[in-house]
């Protein structure tokens, strides 16, 4: 809502200046936006005639015109094409300065002299744009200046509304904030009524009673539209952000703003028959005044005559029955809309006017014949013409009416922490329009028909504070019981994750959990991602199913931009097929590497990053639950992976996650260069961690033992660790694999691994025997499952 | 006797050129061994007259003791040389750079919503968090958002379905909590929201902190109390002047929008503020009694207040972020600034 500081005046005058009343308002909780000058900062400027114009003798553009100032007769040259004998215009005279601080001088143009400079509206920054000199009107005072005839020193004050004070969507609703901040009287201003001076009236029915529940209309004849809009209705209407269009409209605009009643007007003659207000039917379109035409839905309210549909009922008048020069007879109307009713109509139409902004929010149920009344006093000052009798029909059943809502002292005190006056709660409601008695304890409130949020006692609270002021409420600080939370130990903190894999040199990133179905499709094909009903965009159309396709993204980003070794991990939900909001969703995280595995360094060359890098890192997260041994990698296939460096992540028998390197295609098409490694584990089911149960120390020696063992190639060492655990007797500590060999010395199909096995007793010291014993099991298990012989 | 002086001479010379331990070892043997020159004259000594015996003797034994000595000194002397040669010769650049690995470390966001958790989490508050595909009950109606009010239009909801959207809020973690859980509750509720917006100031995904505390006895003033302490310990500016508008939320009544002064040009007017000296910085209020309601809290019983603010907002002024974009770009040029 943009207004003029000026006209609010008009209704009530605080002594505050301009930012002092912008901060009061904002303060009240009507978000001032901005507050800027009506015009631009000049003086010297005067209202003038055009009394000689004359070609300039050496410029086809360019007339001397002598210019009457008021005091005296001046020579301006002229570049404007409506420069005219008998104009009046603003004129600059010698020693103005106008915006931009420019200063007008005598100067000499094509060797005529001119003595000031003839102004246009966009020269004055009274508009963005014009095409010619202003024209002022034909009673201007000629002499009088500009910024006093014109009364400019005003601003206009935009204030962004939160939807709840439609009350607040005009100059009146306004200057009744401002009158109970201020705690001042605000008068309206004061006008006859138009009697009826003849008795045509146009019969209105209300078919549609719960969405139209009150219609008021008059009849106007004789009115003479060619006429001018006066320039103070036109300024005023400028100054709150709406152009002038013709006197109806500007009138019916006016009424607008200043009493927040949207109303429209019909050429009366292009009517024909009865008004209904009615629900569109089937196949009935309307051309609107905006020029398009629309197929009406049948669930839209819609105003009709005989004919057929005449206006979209709150939102848009139609062409057809507009009123235009050659209008003579004004069918005016003002009308209620419910506001739930026609929530959403306007939209659903791409539209979105002044009148359905006020209607979908609220307007004064009670203002429909009081804004005829105003208008109908205008139009016929302006426009001329006779009134006939006031039309108003009315459903009471469906008129919103509100209950009356109490308010208790001790309500008021426990919310805002302080004992508030009954005399400041009494002034403050009544100031707003309630209609206030006191009761036991507290006050009854009746609503006014303007106000639509005030239904509950929290409502009327939020009123007192509101005018006494947020920050003049007390400060206090929270009190309760400390009860010490819970802090299971046996689940492991998402922040020692990150932690540790920030230690491992990786970053974090972000990316949309909304992504490109096309990328989508690279890593998950078997999955039908959960598609987005309004995308921002195709490219971000469906909820992620893992992250590592935008993580990948993201490593692309950075390898695109000289940066090859990257290393990121991402946390967060994905979002699966058939996912319900009712479900625990899972917490992902994904991890991604490419390019050297160190940063360059003095201490040697960085090798590639490869698949057990990636492996180790994320070995190292799951060491941090103690429970390492119950993770296993096995083989697997994947979209995306490459087929041979892929694996399935296993808690015990739970698929978790998986790990592998991006395929070439995947990776070409993406355009990285390096092989890029990734993987992906849901965090809700590795986070279980082991809390620590201690073991006796034992007191005796180890005794280690190495293996060198061929194997076919096909066996997993996964598979011999175990054997190798499971076979070595009850002696066995610990178990390193620390070779891999594969080449030369060794059948091509076989590979070797080094086994170090670490044997040690809680109660003695073990014998030869003893470990032999344990070794040879472990070798006979080993050929027997796995036809492992030693390596000489 | 003057043999014996000739040789404690060129004894002494040699001794003093000697260079290596070897040479050293030698010339012991050459004057001190059995065989050695001293030892010679020692032997020669049953020649001399019992007289001359005891005081030759024991000039043999001073020479003796001398030269021992001195070879031992040099022995010594260029043991040590060798040592710190050795050391010399293994001295390294001690300003190279380590081998360790370079640190990664957190996004600002996370890094950001990490401290507000510490922050409350020290007096009180549980982290919660919830799903971000959510149902159009706990995102809307049970905030007091029904169909078609007009406040489900500033939400700029992504749509699923009809009945499904992606949490315009996390506001709805704090219905789930009220729905399960009795007061006394105090929780903040962090995580991602989506609002179909996509501009240089808007982001179609962005993160949240809201916070709910309700208990018996909470008012509008402990609100206040609670939100400027955070403003000052977030900004570490105990002199941060805040201030409190009235606004509108469906869920809450009253409702403040709340201001701090501007951290970047402490309020005297610049880009970031717009001019206005001030930052709108968070919304909150007292818990709508309809919401109470929705949640089968007794609203009579209970009161209470919400609070929730963008982190991407908080997370900017506070390392001076000048591109909300950068947030999502995942550029480590921009990643590795918050190591």
């Amino acid at each position: 809502m943009i207004i003029s500081e000026q006209w609010l005046r008009e209704w009530v005058n605080p002594s505050l200046d301009t930012s002092a009343l912008a901060h009061q308002i904002t303060m009240a909780g009507l978000e001032v936006d901005a507050v800027e000058p009506v015009a631009g900062a000049f003086n010297g400027v005067v209202v003038a005639e055009i009394v000689g114009a004359e070609q300039h003798p050496d410029a086809d553009k360019l007339r001397v015109c002598q210019v009457n100032t008021g005091s005296e007769t001046v020579q301006i040259v002229c570049g404007a094409p409506n420069a005219r004998v008998g104009l009046k215009a603003p004129l600059a005279t010698v020693g103005a300065v106008l915006p931009g601080d420019f200063k007008i001088k005598k100067a000499k143009l094509r060797g005529v002299e001119s003595f000031g400079m003839l102004c246009a509206e966009q020269e004055l920054e009274l508009s963005d744009a014009s095409d010619g000199l202003m024209e002022l009107p034909a009673d201007a005072p000629v002499g009088s200046d500009l910024r006093e005839y014109l009364q400019l020193n005003d601003s206009t004050i935009e204030i962004g509304l939160t939807p709840n004070r439609a009350d607040c969507l005009s100059i009146a609703g306004i200057a009744r904030e401002v009158g109970v901040l201020n705690d001042l009287a605000v008068t309206a201003p004061a006008f006859e009524p138009v009697a009826s001076a003849h008795d045509e009236v146009r019969e209105v029915s209300l078919d549609a009673p719960a969405r139209c529940p009150r219609y008021v209309g008059r009849v106007l004849r004789g009115v003479d539209a060619t006429r001018p809009s006066p320039l103070w209705l036109q300024e005023k209407l400028r100054r709150c952000g709406l152009r002038s269009i013709d006197p109806v409209v500007d009138v019916t605009n006016y009424v607008l703003l200043e009493m927040g009643q949207p109303m429209h007007a019909f050429d009366n003659d292009k009517l024909s028959g009865g008004i209904v207000a009615r629900e569109a039917q089937s196949g009935e379109s309307l051309e609107l005044l905006d020029g398009q035409t629309i197929e009406l839905r049948t669930d839209s309210l819609v105003i009709a005559d005989q004919n057929g549909p005449v206006a979209l009922a709150g939102i848009m008048g139609g062409q057809p029955t507009a009123v235009s020069a050659s209008t003579t007879n004004l069918f005016l109307e003002a009308a209620f809309f419910s506001p739930i009713e026609l929530a959403g109509q306007a939209r659903s139409y791409g539209l979105h006017t002044d009148s359905s902004h006020r209607f979908e929010r609220g307007v004064d149920i009670a203002g429909q014949r009081a804004a005829i009344e105003r208008a109908t006093r205008l139009l016929v000052d302006i426009v001329g013409g006779e009134a006939g009798p006031m039309i108003e029909v009315e459903n009471a059943d469906h008129l919103p009416s509100w209950s009356d809502v109490e308010v208790r002292a001790e309500r008021i005190r426990r919310l805002l922490g302080f004992d508030m006056p009954a005399d400041e709660v009494e002034r403050i409601l009544s100031k707003l329009g309630l209609g206030v008695t006191a009761i036991d304890g507290g006050w009854r409130c009746s609503v006014p028909s303007w106000r639509f949020d005030i239904a509950i006692e929290a409502d009327l609270i939020e009123e007192l504070a509101r005018i006494h002021g947020y920050d003049n409420l007390p400060v206090t600080h929270i009190q309760g019981a400390l009860v010490m939370p819970s802090q299971p130990e046996g689940r492991l903190n998402i922040r020692t994750l990150r932690r540790q894999l920030a230690a491992n040199g990786y970053q974090e990133a972000i990316t949309f959990s909304f992504v490109d179905p096309k990328l989508q499709q690279l890593f998950d094909p078997e999955l039908e991602p959960i598609a987005l009903a309004n995308p921002i965009s195709a490219d971000l159309a469906v909820m992620r199913t893992s992250l590592i396709p935008g993580l990948v993204a993201a490593v692309a980003h950075n390898t695109k931009r000289q940066q090859p070794r990257v290393r990121l991990f991402e946390t967060g939900q994905h979002f699966l097929p058939g996912f319900k909001p009712s479900d625990t969703p899972d917490k992902m995280l994904a991890m991604a590497i490419t390019g050297p595995r160190t940063q360059e360094s003095w201490t040697g060359s960085a090798q590639p990053v490869d698949f057990f890098d990636l492996k180790g890192d994320l070995q190292s997260l799951m060491a941090l639950t103690g429970r390492a041994q119950d993770f296993r990698f096995e083989a697997a296939r994947r979209t995306g992976l490459h087929p041979g460096q892929c694996a399935r992540i296993y808690c015990l028998d739970r698929a978790v996650g998986y790990i592998g390197a991006l395929h070439p295609d995947e990776q070409r098409k993406m355009g990285l260069s390096a092989p890029v490694y990734v993987a992906e584990v849901n965090l809700s089911l590795i986070s279980n961690t082991r809390v620590p149960e201690f073991v006796e120390l034992s007191k005796f020696p180890e005794v280690r033992r190495d293996l060198a063992i061929v194997i076919d190639k096909a066996i997993t060492s996964h598979d011999i660790l175990e054997n190798v655990r499971a076979s070595a007797g009850p002696y066995l500590t610990s178990l390193r694999l620390f070779d891999v060999y594969e080449g030369k010395g060794i059948d091509p199909k076989q590979k070797s691994l080094a086994l170090g096995l670490t044997f040690r007793d809680q109660s003695r010291t073990l014998s030869d025997e003893d470990v032999n014993q344990a070794v040879d099991q472990v070798i006979d298990s080993l050929e027997k499952n796995y036809k492992a012989g030693l390596r000489n | 006797m003057e043999n014996l002086e000739t040789l404690a001479t060129e004894a002494k010379a040699a001794i003093a050129a000697a260079e290596e331990g070897k040479v050293l070892e030698q010339l012991r043997v050459d004057y001190l061994g059995k065989k050695g020159q001293l030892t010679a004259l020692l032997k020669g000594l049953g020649q001399l007259s019992p007289e001359e015996r005891p005081a030759a003797g024991a000039q043999i034994n001073v020479v003796k003791q001398e030269l021992t000595g001195l070879i031992n000194e040099r022995k010594q002397a260029l043991e040590s040389a060798a040592v710190e040669q050795k050391l010399a010769a293994e001295t390294i650049d001690v300003s190279l750079p380590g081998r360790a690995m370079t640190p990664g470390g957190l996004h600002p966001i996370t890094r950001t919503i990490e401290r507000m958790e510490d922050f409350f989490a020290a007096i009180g508050f549980e982290v919660v968090e919830g799903p971000e595909i959510e149902d159009d009950h706990h995102n809307f109606t049970a905030l007091n958002i029904p169909e078609h009010h007009p406040a489900r239009a500033m939400h700029d909801t992504f749509y699923i379905d009809e009945k499904t959207v992606l949490r315009t809020h996390t506001s709805p973690v704090q219905v789930r909590v009220m729905e399960s859980e009795k007061p006394p509750l105090r929780v903040i509720c962090p995580g991602r929201v989506y609002r179909c917006d996509s501009d240089l100031t808007h982001s179609p995904m962005f993160h949240q902190v809201e916070g709910l505390l309700i208990d018996e006895h909470s008012s509008f003033g402990d609100l206040k109390g609670l939100i400027e302490d955070f403003l000052r310990v977030f900004f570490e500016r105990e002199d941060l002047a805040v201030r409190f508008r009235p606004s509108f939320f469906p869920f809450t009544e009253p409702s403040a929008e709340v201001d701090i002064q501007c951290v970047n040009c402490g309020g005297d007017g610049c880009r970031v503020c717009s001019q206005t000296g001030w930052l709108e910085i968070l919304g909150c209020g007292m818990v709508n009694p309809k919401v109470f309601e929705m949640c089968g809290i007794d609203p009579e019983k209970y009161s209470g207040f919400a609070f929730g603010m963008g982190v991407e907002r908080l997370a900017m002024l506070r390392y001076g972020i000048n591109d909300l974009r950068l947030n999502f770009d995942n550029d480590l040029r921009f990643l590795e600034q918050f190591i």
